[in-house]
């Protein structure tokens, strides 16, 4: 399978580097399907005890929010300190909060 | 000449076979490096190429230990001339095209790690464990051989013609993989080595499946190149020692 350009479809890498915890993106890379995405992902981001789990989605399957979204999206948050939870003292002895 | 002496000898030609065919495939592989078809196959081609190098250390070690001579991998590995190599000839063969390289890799790998197999439950304890240890690292690089296989083989008119040039380019070198000389045979019989007929047939039914799948027909084979285990090679392998064994040569000693 090729795109217009000639060139093999994009692919997005996750990677779950221990058992626990979630997948984390990592990179991207290409391939002519998902089984060799998944074989080229083991090969470009896992030589170094890296994962124990990938996840590979096609790139052109991500919905992303775009740069003019900015000011809607995420300016509204700017002002509101009070979301974060820094107004509670923590009790002593809580180690994961 | 006693018993024990002649099994000393026969494990360290074995061990010799196992490192040169991995040293020299490792070699060929290298040259791939900056110039695969892909970024990420120029990766994984490395990655395999490392792997070899990697099991060529560990049985040149090996076969160093066993000859008792104090030679080290790096002697063995760079002060032999071509008549002394125990490699196979299909590993020497030049890469070609990606076609012939994946023909290649995915022949050595079928026969490479049905006998990895073998030898990790063989009753030698330290070749059984060196097996053991590489044979995981031997199952990926058959899932990648296969798998470039089946593609290209079911691939475009040009993939297919391409793999099938490349079958007949490496069917000539197969019946090697399976000669069982007299140092075999000895081992054979004390249970270090798979039994021959065994790694024969099961080759030819796994690769005449994934031939299938890949709509490739193997050629039949007229002639076959041989003897490589006693150190008779094609002109190829003179090339590779030269380049591989240049620096030794020129500044004997030199590490870094």
């Amino acid at each position: 399978m090729k795109t217009e350009s000639g060139q093999w479809p994009l692919w997005e890498v996750f990677v779950r580097s221990k058992q626990g915890l979630t997948h984390q993106h990592i990179g991207s890379l290409y391939a002519a399907d998902a089984a060799m995405a998944l074989g080229n992902a083991r090969d470009l981001y896992t030589r170094r005890q890296e994962g124990v789990s990938i996840w590979v989605v096609p790139s052109g399957e991500i919905t992303a929010s775009s740069p003019q979204d900015q000011g809607p999206f995420f300016e509204p948050a700017n002002d509101k300190v009070y979301r974060h939870p820094t107004f509670y003292p923590v009790p002593d002895g809580v180690e994961n909060l | 000449m006693s018993k024990n002496l002649k099994v000393d000898q026969a494990r360290f030609q074995l061990l010799l076979r196992l490192g040169d065919n991995a040293l020299i495939l490792g070699h060929r592989l290298s040259e791939w490096s900056a110039d695969a078809p892909a970024l990420e196959e120029d990766i994984a081609l490395t990655n395999v190429a490392l792997d070899l190098i990697g099991h060529a250390r560990l049985w040149l070690a090996a076969a160093g230990q066993a000859e008792g001579q104090g030679r080290s991998e790096d002697d063995l590995a760079y002060l032999r001339d071509v008549r002394d190599w125990r490699n196979l000839h299909l590993v020497e063969l030049p890469n070609g095209d990606f076609a012939r390289t994946m023909v290649r890799q995915f022949f050595f790998d079928s026969y490479h790690l049905l006998l990895l197999e073998g030898l990790a439950c063989g009753r030698d304890t330290e070749i059984a464990g060196i097996a053991g240890k590489v044979v995981k690292e031997v199952r990926y690089h058959l899932r990648h051989s296969s798998n470039w296989v089946i593609r290209l083989g079911d691939g475009t008119e040009e993939s297919h013609a391409r793999m099938q040039q490349a079958l007949d380019d490496c069917a000539p070198c197969v019946p090697e993989l399976f000669e069982a000389d007299q140092i075999y045979l000895d081992l054979e019989s004390l249970s270090i080595v798979p039994e021959i007929h065994l790694l024969k047939s099961e080759w030819e039914h796994q690769v005449s499946g994934v031939l299938a799948e890949a709509t490739l027909q193997m050629p039949e084979i007229l002639s076959a190149h041989t003897g490589g285990r006693q150190g008779l090679h094609s002109e190829y392998l003179g090339y590779i020692l030269a380049e591989m064994q240049f620096l030794q040569r020129a500044y004997p000693g030199a590490s870094w």
